[in-house]
């Protein structure tokens, strides 16, 4: 095994270090009294986390030199994608029953709900466009032109945590100041390479 | 090439040594990142659950009133999962940010359109009569819980204050002994510490709540002392909390330290914090949706999937009388 394929596994077996935990306080009945409430609020906690470290590579390989952390990034996001999943399957479940009409009921309802829909629908694309197939296919301008997507998503997911606060928003703050930061870089690196090329020409 | 800078044969590290080496290595990596993980992982976790030790309560009657078929829910469950925002927001936090909460000396004031205002001491409201209610518990939030409660009707307190004939609500207020830079605060039993200020909690402090004359002297509603027996533990609203079980669980104030009949309806704190949610009335009804939980149906706690709420929490033949004519869409 290579070095790259040795640490793309330390990440895989790392990412389910969370759900492993999860699953076995669910099993022994360590998540507290209200266990779907408790599973839910994990999961998209995770679903958030992961995105931020997926967003987190860009500007690590730019401003600490950190190149190959690139090999890493699909599968962070893949991550987020999963745990997302997980998280709407347990609302889906545990809260709905599987009622198709109470979700869409939900959705139009409750504009936190119509929020993370959203959002985990957008990731839809990103996952299945994530092969190297896929890249090849859709060639390197498009695929990134569409997988930009991951900032509106990340948005989203942010505001849906945010509204579903009764009156602590400390938390969603705090994400929301680290996604503030991390589109920030994005925009100031825009804004400086029109300047640069401005002054070329 | 250099004979002194050819490399050994003996320096050269045989290929299993090497193999071994970088296994080894890998195996440590592979366990270390993933305890460590496993520790930031646990850092969102809950706080295990605390045992609850309190005094038993001497002389409780069993009351036939009210009482249910339901299972009660554990004294564990009832005691870690608590929403009292002066200790935290967070509802398994509570038992033990409140741990250190002294109780006594503790008063009561009840003043207002009253003939006879008086401050109770604690010592003596628990010499009236404690008998057992067995509630359905319902909180906004769309959980619910059976809480075995030892207490009494506010009427009782009523017959001795006698209320005048121009009173027509009743105010509650809770104790408060955090930093509170509205400067709302009311004076604090020695000792009382673990509150934090209303910058976190997200609502203004102290906590009030208020219900009409009539409704708080329905025999249902009660001021709660003690659960399963035993005095109230610190995060349930020790020592003295109000328990209206048609209502939503935040009309149901913790702690209280002043009761004050008025003529006009009282602030009452969630709604001064999000009118367009919250109303003064409050009643638990499947009808009628808050923006982000449904209230037609609740998790009673327990049980992993979802139960029907019922109108005024299933107490709608007891309580359904005092709202006649009122339009409960209107006057959530």
């Amino acid at each position: 095994m290579t070095d790259t394929k040795f640490n793309k596994f330390l990440l895989f077996i790392n990412g389910l270090v969370p759900l492993g935990l999860l699953s076995w306080d669910g099993y022994f009945g360590q998540l507290g009294a209200n266990p779907v409430e408790f599973f839910l609020r994990t999961t998209g906690i995770l679903t958030l986390s992961f995105l931020v470290l997926t967003l987190l590579i860009s500007p690590m390989r730019k401003i600490l030199g950190l190149n190959g952390l690139i090999r890493f990034r699909r599968m962070l996001g893949l991550y987020a994608f999963f745990y997302g999943l997980v998280h709407l399957v347990t609302y889906s479940i545990f809260d709905k029953s599987l009622d198709i009409t109470a979700i869409a009921g939900d959705v139009w309802q409750r504009p936190f709900i119509a929020f993370g829909m959203i959002a985990l629908t957008l990731m839809i694309p990103l996952a299945v466009t994530s092969t190297n197939g896929m890249i090849k296919r859709l060639g390197g301008k498009r695929w990134q032109k569409l997988h930009q997507l991951i900032y509106p998503i990340v948005i989203l997911g942010v505001v849906h945590f945010y509204l579903i606060q009764k009156s602590d928003f400390t938390y969603p703050i705090i994400f929301g100041l680290i996604v503030f930061l991390l589109l920030g870089f994005r925009f100031f690196e825009r804004l400086q390479k029109a300047g640069n090329k401005r002054s070329v020409t | 090439m250099n004979d002194s800078k050819r490399i050994k044969e003996s320096e050269i590290t045989d290929e299993n040594t090497y193999l071994n080496r970088r296994n080894f290595i890998r195996a440590g990596l592979l366990a270390g990142t993933t305890v460590a993980s496993g520790l930031g992982y646990r850092l969102l976790n809950p706080p295990p659950p605390r045992p609850v030790e309190t005094a038993d309560i001497k002389g409780v009657t069993k009351s036939g009133n009210a009482s249910l078929t339901d299972e009660p829910n554990s004294l564990e469950e009832i005691a870690n999962y608590n929403n009292y925002y002066e200790f935290s927001t967070s509802k398994t936090g509570v038992a033990g940010a409140a741990e250190n909460f002294k109780t006594r000396p503790w008063t009561v004031s009840v003043d207002g359109l009253v003939r006879k205002p008086r401050v109770f001491g604690i010592e003596d409201i628990l010499k009236i009569d404690q008998e057992e209610r067995i509630y359905r518990f319902r909180c906004v939030e769309g959980w619910s819980m059976v809480i075995p409660w030892v207490g009494f009707p506010i009427k009782r307190i009523f017959d001795i204050v006698e209320p005048l004939g121009n009173a027509k609500y009743v105010a509650f207020q809770t104790f408060y002994g955090g930093s509170n830079p509205r400067g709302e605060g009311v004076d604090l039993p020695e000792g009382a510490n673990g509150m934090q200020s209303s910058l976190f909690a997200g609502i203004p402090f102290p906590y009030v709540e208020g219900l009409r004359l009539d409704e708080a002297l329905h025999p249902l509603a009660i001021l709660a002392t003690g659960i399963y027996g035993k005095v109230l533990p610190n995060q349930n609203g020790a020592p003295i909390r109000l328990v209206v079980p048609w209502k939503y669980g935040f009309k149901s104030i913790k702690s209280v330290v002043r009761i004050t009949l008025t003529s006009e309806q009282p602030p009452t704190t969630w709604s001064k914090a999000a009118p367009n949610e919250y109303g003064f009335y409050s009643n638990v009804n499947p009808e009628v949706d808050h923006p982000r939980w449904s209230q037609a149906t609740e998790r009673r706690i327990g049980e992993l999937s979802r139960r029907d709420t019922l109108m005024f929490n299933g107490y709608g033949e007891e309580v359904a009388g005092l709202y006649k004519g009122m339009d409960l869409k209107r006057e959530y």
